[in-house]
């Protein structure tokens, strides 16, 4: 057999390869539960971010309109927000809708009073790599997370929510 | 000859294969619509089911994925 055959298909092989994982692994690593947070006002993120989020345990929850399990997590939030918010929780919501206009129509119907923003870019939500729909991640005081929840499944990730988030604001008070 | 025909099919390939994509979780909104849904038309799925027993005594079958919000 030819030589030059021989590496012409190899060459090809190994496009055809590379194309394909390209196409499969394309995104950034999943943050994952030890590593800090991205700083958030690097993603061009539309809407009021909370003043100050150092110091602060942060829930942080990626949400759309189009995502059922979204609509069951919005009044467990509210909930947390009210129950959790003078003792230092901070909730930020950041909504991938396609459109801001999708957003704001599902905040008609689910009202909330925790910081909402848009990741209309898809920045933040790329770089965080996300498995599933919605998906939250809690942050300590220095920024680290401490547990990323993928899915809301009701009443298991309200526990799992209301533990952490005791256990991290029960240590500020304990530093205090 | 043989070259042309190697290459062309390199080249197919290299072409289909850069059409594959992972669809991101985020980036399903278009899925999660109700058209999306195999099972929106009650009506149509009972004919449907009806004319295949009728025609090829078959029935089921029908849970085959695609479209939807894939959340959770």
């Amino acid at each position: 057999m030819n030589m030059s055959l021989v590496k012409k298909s190899l060459f090809t092989g190994v496009l055809a390869l590379s194309v394909l994982a390209t196409s499969a692994f394309a995104g950034g690593k999943p943050i994952k539960v030890g590593d800090t947070f991205p700083d958030l006002t690097t993603f061009g993120l539309e809407g009021k971010l909370p003043a100050e989020l150092k110091g602060k345990v942060v829930l942080l929850d990626f949400w759309a309109s189009w995502c059922g399990p979204c609509k069951e997590s919005f009044p467990v939030m509210e909930e947390l927000h009210k129950k959790y918010a003078d003792k230092g929780l901070v909730i930020l919501a950041v909504n991938v809708d396609e459109t801001a206009a999708a957003m704001k129509d599902f905040l008609k119907e689910h009202p909330a009073t925790f910081a909402i923003v848009h990741d209309a870019t898809k920045k933040l939500v790329g770089t965080a790599n996300i498995s599933s729909m919605p998906s939250s991640f809690v942050l300590g005081t220095d920024g680290k997370v401490v547990a990323v929840h993928k899915g809301f499944h009701g009443k298991d990730t309200v526990k799992e929510y209301e533990t952490e988030i005791e256990k991290l604001l029960s240590a500020v008070v304990a530093k205090q | 000859m043989k070259r042309k025909i190697l290459a062309l099919t390199g080249f197919a390939t290299v072409l289909l294969l850069s059409g594959c994509a992972n669809v991101k979780p985020w980036e399903r909104s278009t899925l999660a619509d109700y058209t999306m849904r195999g099972d929106r038309d009650p009506l149509t799925i009972s004919l449907s089911e009806h004319m295949w027993f009728s025609r090829e005594a078959a029935s089921g079958g029908r849970g085959v994925g695609g479209g939807g919000c894939g959340c959770n």
